[in-house]
């Protein structure tokens, strides 16, 4: 045990040191956060700017690459620590490339931090109001992302500078038994959906006969607008790796593997390193920590197919066959890969693993509600002021997520719909916001944890689109194996692609009804098992739309093409104004007789473009559902203009 | 041997073999288009969705050919539920499916128009809409034509050309719904051996793969 504490002490000296000579040091240091969302918004021309603009002025200072923060609606996300001004850590977001060389001269040079565009300080103090003040700061609990942001993910030293690896020590220090039991005390629950208890799947893991048994990390996240699992293998890879040892040593697995889409090629490319850094530093391979356990990690790129977030078909994929899923049981637990027992865990569960064995069960207890205890990690996107990730103890209600945390509906429009758990999950009204967000009170109500995607939709959604949009993404992932899912979900498709045509018919709701039931019921995996939720609930939420469709011809969300229609308010249109005309790219807009505009019902391709272009002071085109109800203006015959 | 009870008969059966394969042998017929004789529970690809029993205890409907047999078990093969799902499978099944058994050569000895018997529903599809694939026939492979609008994907050529030979020529191709099975422009020298070894012709349950027939002239 001393041993084990010893070389770990060792390491984390050094490590400590290192750290504390980058804090202490007296330049300025720039953070810059630069996972994938940041680089999108353009952090490595700000990143690049700042270098540029520090060399012209001969300011020394360092620049640090970090990882995100999970403020999307603000990246890229700067935090600037200039101790010898005077003034404490401050944000800054949207920094472009020239607010970066405007702060470099003014702040770096001048010593003024231009308070015009903080966002606020990162630590209390008296000069600015800290970002805490904020709740998109305050309301969240961060476990999981705690050092998100923070450190740079491809610096170990900077992971253990702050306790890394800790948890690792403490649990060799331990029995396998001893650590599994503190997973059981704390209720982890797999954060990968079904909200499985860990523990339990471990312990099943070390009953299972055999040897050469996997740890596998599940982060092959496909959901649209899903993306926690990626943000965190790109922020901070140590903590999920540390969770994969702990893991492998309370299984009694040799063998690891991160199963990681290719599409992430940045958290590939962040994590390879960082297994190589473990490696080097003996968290992983031979003898780690001198405890005895021999447990090394290699990592395989997933190519893509949505259905190898299944189990049974991320193993078969990695065993080199087409990724199509299995019955269960025999779960991997029992025979998994290589015919191996297997523990798949999702990027999250890992991550929460080490701050559970590091400050124990009861604190984790203390967070959460007590059947879903801990944290929760959502990106919220969509019509949401402050989309990003989110980070809150389980329990917190959507309304309180949405709007005090997320900052609500932007552009004075009203709430209609969020979407939780992807195109597995369920399409909220908003009856029920005040619903606690835990894997027990959402599954009851017809969503589902998932893995973490939130959409939040206004109130120019149509639920029918919605619906129609997720189907879409189904059927092209369903893997074609049993027929449920790869005829049914193509018939669900086709009729609600007939609805948002406006072809629908009577009988039509009650057909997609009976099918996903069959679907939900007969389908062979998960994918196909959870396929029809977002039409099931759509369909008892908002009923009123589908039947609007059907009856009326009319999208309520006005979204639906066919559904819709373009006209001029001839009381609002300006005389001689062309706007509209100049943007129209099918020339439908005309000139009537006083000068004012109409549009041809007839050419219109209804994409919009005139409502974008014309002025706000006039505000003339108006969209409305059903089509029918544009008033006709008629085009003057060819001759009459001319005169 | 183990004891269980289906459909309110004691019925006994192999230790391990698959509820399936226990009814079938006691002459109780179960619906099934994808399993092997060798099928063990484990190893069933439990595709087609037709062998739904209910089995007390369980909270949903399961694939027969996946649940290992135990003693006092109850199976129920023929509830409402089962019926409900077995027609909905066939009938998905149909509407991918040119019903066109006259000029079929598995007319009368197909598997589909066994079910269709046995469940008592014909060989229409309503309420669903019928969609076919193009082109109707594949005629990549050098002797032998695919049709993918009569194969209902449940993968016993592949399965056997895998049995048989160390490197098979059938495979699944594409995905979803677009799935058929292909053979990925064999090579006509591996090609060549098909028509001694004809174990997918002889297999295929609807008529899908057949010979080439080459018309002179």
């Amino acid at each position: 045990m001393a041993r084990i504490q010893a070389a770990y002490r060792i390491l984390a000296d050094e490590a400590r040191t290192r750290r504390e000579q980058f804090d202490q040091s007296s330049l300025p240091k720039i953070h810059i956060g630069m996972a994938t969302c940041g680089i999108a918004s353009g952090a490595l021309e700000t990143k690049a700017a700042f270098e540029t603009a520090l060399a012209d002025r001969g300011i020394d200072a360092h620049v640090h690459t970090v990882g995100c923060v999970g403020h999307c609606y603000a990246e890229p996300v700067v935090v600037i620590d200039y101790p010898d001004s005077g003034f404490p850590p401050i944000l800054y977001p949207e920094v472009t490339p020239g607010k970066a060389k405007m702060l470099v001269k003014l702040f770096l040079e001048e010593g003024d931090p231009r308070f015009e565009h903080i966002m606020g300080a990162t630590v209390e103090n008296e000069m600015i109001p800290s970002v805490m003040e904020f709740a998109r700061f305050s309301r969240e609990k961060r476990v999981v992302m705690d050092r998100c942001g923070r450190i740079d993910p491809e610096q170990i030293h900077e992971y253990i500078a702050d306790g890394g690896y800790g948890a690792l020590a403490k649990a060799l220090c331990g029995t396998p038994e001893a650590v599994i039991a503190e997973i059981e005390a704390a209720g982890l629950r797999g954060r990968g959906g079904a909200g499985f208890p860990t523990a339990r799947k471990w312990r099943t893991a070390r009953a299972a006969k055999g040897s050469d048994k996997w740890v596998v990390c599940n982060a092959d996240e496909g959901d649209p607008g899903a993306y926690m699992d990626r943000t965190l293998l790109e922020s901070n890879p140590h903590q999920v790796i540390e969770g994969m040892i702990i893991a492998a040593m309370a299984v009694g697995a040799s063998r690891g593997l991160f199963y990681v889409r290719a599409e992430y090629p940045l958290a590939v490319r962040i994590l390879t390193a960082a297994v190589e850094q473990a490696r080097e530093m003996g968290f992983l391979g031979a003898d780690i920590l001198g405890s005895g356990l021999d447990f090394d990690i290699d990592l395989f790129q997933g190519s893509g197919a949505f259905v190898c977030g299944e189990e049974t078909a991320l193993i078969r994929s990695v065993e080199g066959y087409r990724g199509m899923p299995r019955h269960r049981p025999p779960y991997p637990v029992e025979r998994g890969l290589d015919g191996r027992p297997t523990v798949i865990n999702n990027v999250k569960t890992l991550a929460t693993v080490p701050p559970i064995v590091d400050k124990g069960a009861d604190w984790f207890r203390g967070i959460g509600t007590a059947d879903s205890p801990g944290t929760a990690v959502f990106s919220v996107v969509g019509n949401v002021t402050h989309p990003g990730l989110v980070e809150i103890p389980m329990g917190v209600t959507l309304r309180e997520l949405i709007f005090d945390i997320c900052g609500g509906i932007p552009n004075k429009k009203k709430f209609k719909a969020v979407q939780i758990g992807g195109p597995s999950g369920g399409c909220l009204s908003a009856e029920f916001l005040d619903t606690p967000v835990d894997f027990d009170a959402l599954t009851r109500v017809g969503a589902m944890m998932g893995s973490g995607g939130m959409v939040v939709m206004d109130e120019d959604c149509c639920m029918v689109d919605v619906s129609r949009f997720f189907l879409d993404f189904t059927q092209k992932e369903s893997c074609g194996k049993c027929t449920f899912c790869r005829i049914g979900t193509r018939h669900l498709l086709d009729i609600l692609r007939r609805l948002t045509r406006g072809e629908g018919r009577e009988g039509d709701l009650e057909q997609l009804e009976t099918l996903s039931r069959a679907v939900k019921q007969g389908s062979l995996c998960g994918l196909g098992k959870t396929a029809p939720n977002p039409v099931l609930t759509s369909l008892a939420y908002f009923r009123d739309e589908y039947e609007a469709h059907i009856k009326e011809g009319r999208c309520p969300g006005r979204t639906c093409r066919t559904l819709t229609a373009f006209y001029i308010d001839l009381d609002k249109c300006a005389r001689g104004c062309d706007a509209c005309v100049g943007c129209c790219p099918v020339e439908a807009v005309f000139t009537t007789s006083n000068r004012k505009k109409g549009i041809d019902q007839q050419l219109c391709v209804k994409c919009g473009e005139c409502m974008v272009a014309c002025p706000p002071d006039y505000d003339a085109v108006v969209k409305i559902s059903p089509a029918a109800l544009a008033p006709v203006i008629e085009r003057p015959a060819e001759k009459k203009t001319e005169n | 041997m183990i004891t269980l009870t289906a459909d309110n008969r004691t019925i006994q059966a192999r230790e391990g073999s698959s509820v399936l394969s226990a009814c079938l042998s006691a002459g109780i017929y179960i619906p099934h288009l994808c399993w092997l004789e060798a099928d063990a529970p484990a190893d069933a690809p439990a595709a087609c969705r037709l062998c739904l029993v209910e089995i007390e205890g369980f909270r949903e409907p399961v694939a027969a050919c996946v649940v290992t047999v135990e003693n006092g078990m109850t199976v129920h093969t023929g509830t409402e539920t089962v019926r409900r799902l077995q027609k909905t499978a066939l009938k998905l099944l149909l509407s991918v499916h040119r019903v066109d058994c006259k000029h079929c050569p598995a007319n009368k000895a197909c598997a589909l128009q066994n079910i269709a018997k046995f469940l008592g529903t014909g060989l229409g599809c309503k309420p669903f809409e019928r969609v076919l694939k193009e082109p109707d026939v594949d005629s990549r492979h050098p002797v032998l034509d695919y049709y993918p609008n009569r194969c209902v994907l449940c993968g016993i050529c592949v399965r056997v050309c895998r049995q048989r030979h160390q490197r098979p020529l059938l495979s699944f191709a594409r995905r979803g719904f677009e799935t058929v099975v292909g053979c990925f422009d064999a090579d006509p020298v591996a090609a060549a051996d098909c028509m001694s070894c004809r174990a997918c012709l002889e297999s295929c349950p609807t008529g899908a793969l057949v010979q080439r027939t080459v018309v002179k002239g």
